[in-house]
């Protein structure tokens, strides 16, 4: 059913009329143009469709639109400033932590919200944090470095 | 790098077979300097099929552009997946050029623009596609010094280039720019020479690290895959799919699918599917189709196929031999004979196959997430009839491949949709579809029967492949009896494997290093020798003796007898021209049968290093892509049934299983390049199972070492 909703995207107040039992990932796709969230399996199972919704990493592929009314969300578009990288994207390219580079973005949010709830992860919670996300290249370890590269640049930030 | 003059006939420019014109570069393009060449005088090196040869456009391709603002434009049927050629091959093309590493511009994967090629795969765009891209890039900088040597009246031996600029050697404010160079000029040159490479030594940028080229576009979400295009008046296709890959349709019904508001329902024969503009909407109608089957199944599974084909009526062919078995067999004091197992498995990319396709006039275009766009192209010109003039393919980033993106299905599925709709169609496989429609890594037996001599001397090798495949089932150990002997379908027999299968990162070669690798372990562990000593005394090859030297020293490892409790395996092997060595330590709780792998230490020999970096990275994502294979991936079936269809139930490597991995690239700057992408996944399953061993006296040899297989292999220490 369409309706009207309205939520904040990427930082800006947003108000669209759509069909609400559409997922919030196709939706990010089809209709705004915010192509960087992935569709890897439909099922929440893989992680690259996360995006953070008030903060904390969602995967997109299995929330009906409808749900982020009122909301924040924020995808991989969203996280760069002024055209300066996020410093976990910065920590990606310095650490070289990827490969074909489709699981990144879905990485690059969960740790994001990772680092939100956890500045100071140790790299044993980064793992843990990490578990869910999906890479079959096998860029894991550069990615754990990365994530702790950006959790000491993001404490020295503040 | 020097051409050498090959015995290639001349072709026409314009092919006389089938009429068809000569791409016209300049008005593609625009001016400058165009290399182009020709691909019949190089099939060799593309190692393309007899029936590839037989689809190959008679036709030059353009290899690489100098524009008229200087930019230079290399152009390759290669595709990027993640291997990081779009940053290695810049690289190489700078060197030869002389021109800044970033005033090259890489166009990938396009039929219309790019020269014709088989496939991303094998290793090879840097050893094969390599030496032409230099070869085009040395054709050019002639055409450039000529070019210069007018323009400044200087002659060409006086002349030398530097950062895409040509000066006076003796006068050097006589200088000219590629760019001045390149203006108003429309050169065509054709690359119809075979080179050889003569000078691995004089490099700015090969042989220093780069990161990704496109990382930054990656870690924005900037870069863009097939499924991130989108078309005006684009519609999302959901395809009706059989529950078995055995299944036939009887009847469909799709009366409640089209009651969706929006829906498209197409038909074309046992072909059925739907349209929307809304991906979501597409999902929801699909499952409205009524559809019934009659299924032909066999009584076969996962656990009953290895028995099938050892059963199974085979072709049998002797693939290597050498001395004599018997002989081997009088001199060997004991004798080894083992069997071992290894399941299929899935690619997995986490892009699933995704296509675009549009039809525009006559002419059909598919952007895809494809290894192979030419071999696309040829699919579609076969099995929807357009002309091979009338279909462009496009390739976008790969969302990685791994072999399983050879085959490129969804492509055709797109672009019989687009044709029957004359709508620009989007398919993006499910993850289930993805599972469903795989081809395979096959299933295969390996039986050895080996023996040693008193002194720990291999006397005896005599080596069977069902129906794994070959690659990779060389000795490689100095061993004089010796006879390998393959098992494969017998087209006049049922087929063993109940569904596709095909190249799965060094195919073949993971079952092949597997299995030698334990043998070699047995037999040094019985002749009570050290099982690196064991392998030294056996081999007599200086580059993997070389790899084996180099991951001991980085590993710090100590010498000792097998089992010694410590938990630390062996293993070596070769594959797309490089060698590889490893050394895994790993704890095994003998109480729930669960393998954890402490470290891996990995040397590689892949002559001149282009990128290390690169290399690094495509070494580290071998080993841990590797425990996935040796760990837990294999897929359950049923007849043709592919139960497995998602990642709660098939398990890839996750970060908590990540090892420390270490690794030692052993450059040889006077070899040329050898692959990369591949060899270091070739001993991680061996050198786990011989680590476990180690560890605790219990030999696996099946795949993958599932905490049961484990318990079961203690039973019986």
């Amino acid at each position: 059913m369409e309706e009207t909703i309205s939520f904040q995207l990427n930082g800006k107040k947003t108000e669209v009329l759509i069909d609400t039992s559409q997922t919030l990932l196709w939706v990010l796709r089809n209709h705004f143009g915010l192509t960087g969230t992935k569709y890897g399996c439909g099922m929440g199972f893989c992680g690259s469709c996360t995006v953070l919704i008030d903060d904390e990493p969602v995967r997109s592929c299995m929330l009906p639109v409808g749900d982020i009314a009122d909301k924040k969300v924020v995808t991989i578009e969203g996280l760069a400033r002024n055209g300066k990288l996020h410093p976990v994207q910065k920590a990606f390219v310095e650490h070289d932590a990827l490969q074909c580079g489709y699981c990144t973005p879905g990485m690059i949010m969960n740790a994001t919200g990772l680092l939100l709830k956890n500045p100071s992860p140790s790299k044993q919670e980064i793992k843990e944090g990490m578990e869910d996300n999906l890479c079959r290249c096998g860029a894991h370890v550069r990615i754990v470095e990365a994530v702790h590269t950006a959790s000491k640049e993001m404490k020295g930030g503040k | 790098m020097k051409n050498e003059e090959i015995n290639i006939q001349r072709l026409p420019k314009t092919s006389e077979r089938n009429g068809m014109k000569r791409r016209d570069f300049f008005k593609i393009l625009g001016g400058g300097i165009i290399i182009l060449f020709q691909p019949w005088g190089i099939l060799d090196l593309f190692a393309g099929t007899a029936e590839q040869r037989r689809s190959l456009p008679e036709d030059y391709n353009a290899f690489l552009r100098i524009a008229e603002d200087g930019t230079v434009s290399c152009f390759t049927g290669k595709i990027e997946m993640g291997q990081g050629i779009i940053t290695s091959l810049p690289q190489m093309m700078a060197d030869e050029l002389n021109v800044p590493l970033e005033s090259i511009k890489m166009i990938m994967g396009d039929t219309d623009l790019c020269p014709w090629d088989a496939g991303t795969w094998g290793s090879l765009t840097t050893r094969a596609f390599g030496p032409y891209m230099r070869a085009a890039a040395a054709e050019a900088k002639g055409v450039l010094f000529e070019l210069a040597s007018e323009k400044l009246g200087v002659p060409i031996a006086q002349l030398e280039a530097n950062n895409g600029i040509i000066s006076d050697t003796k006068d050097s404010m006589k200088s000219v720019t590629y760019a001045q160079l390149a203006k108003g000029q429309r050169i065509e040159r054709f690359l119809d020479v075979k080179p050889t490479v003569e000078d691995y030594t004089e490099f700015n940028y090969v042989t220093k690290s780069y990161k990704h080229s496109d990382a930054e576009a990656k870690v924005t979400g900037e870069a863009k895959f097939t499924g991130d295009l989108k078309l005006p008046g684009m519609v999302f296709a959901r395809i009706l799919r059989p529950p078995s890959h055995s299944a036939k349709l009887t009847s469909v019904d799709v009366s409640e699918a089209e009651k969706i508001k929006g829906v498209e329902v197409v038909r074309d024969g046992d072909f059925v599917a739907v349209l929307h503009e809304n991906r979501d909407r597409a999902d929801e109608a699909i499952v409205k189709i009524k559809a019934e089957y009659s299924f032909n199944e066999l009584p076969v599974n996962n656990k009953t196929i290895f028995e099938s084909m050892l059963k199974a009526d085979s072709v049998v062919r002797v693939i290597k031999s050498s001395g004599d078995l018997e002989k081997g067999n009088q001199l060997s004091e004991k004798i080894f004979e083992s069997e071992f197992y290894d399941p299929y498995i899935a690619h997995a990319p986490i892009e699933t196959h995704t296509a675009l396709a549009q039809l525009v006039g006559d002419k059909m275009t598919v952007w895809a997430g494809t290894q192979s766009p030419f071999g696309l192209q040829d699919t579609i010109v076969g099995e929807l009839g357009f002309p091979r003039e009338k279909v462009r393919v496009i390739t976008p980033f790969v969302g990685g491949g791994f072999g399983g993106k050879s085959p490129s299905q969804q492509g055709v599925e797109a672009a019989k949709l687009a044709k029957l709709t004359g709508k620009p169609v989007m398919v993006v496989w499910t993850r289930d579809e993805e599972f469903f429609y795989d081809h395979f890594h096959p299933a295969g037996v390996i039986k050895v029967k080996s023996g040693i001599d008193k002194s720990g001397m291999i006397k005896l090798w005599d080596y069977h492949i069902y129906y794994s495949g070959t690659r990779g089932s060389e000795t490689t150990y100095d061993v004089q009896n010796a006879v390998t002997t393959s098992y494969s379908q017998n087209r006049e027999a049922p087929s063993v494997h109940q569904f596709s299968t095909g190249a799965w990162r060094a195919p073949n070669n993971n079952t092949n290093t597997f299995a030698r690798e334990s043998q070699i372990d047995i037999m040094a562990s019985a002749a009570g020798v050290d099982p690196l000593e064991f392998r030294l005394n056996n081999l007599k090859d200086e580059n993997i003796i070389g790899c084996l030297k180099a991951v001991a020293d980085k590993f710090g490892y100590v010498a000792g007898k097998t089992p010694s409790g410590r938990g630390i395996g062996i293993a070596c092997g070769a594959d797309a021209g490089s060698w590889v060595a490893q050394i895994a330590e790993v704890k095994v709780d003998k109480n729930t049968g669960k393998v954890e792998v402490v470290r891996i230490a990995c040397a590689q020999y892949m002559g001149l290093c282009v990128n290390p970096q690169g290399a690094t990275i495509q070494m580290e994502g071998c080993i841990t892509m590797g425990l996935g294979y040796a760990l837990t991936e294999e897929l359950v079936f049923e007849g043709g049934n592919i139960i497995d269809r998602g990642f709660d139930s098939y398990q890839i490597p996750r970060f908590s299983w990540l090892p420390k991995i270490d690794t030692v690239i052993l450059d040889r700057k006077d070899q040329p390049p050898q692959g990369v992408g591949e060899p270091a996944i070739i001993a991680v399953g061996a050198v786990i199972a011989n680590a476990i061993f180690d560890a605790t006296g219990a030999r696996l040899y099946r795949l993958p070492f599932t905490p049961a297989r484990v318990l079961e292999a203690l039973k019986k220490v």
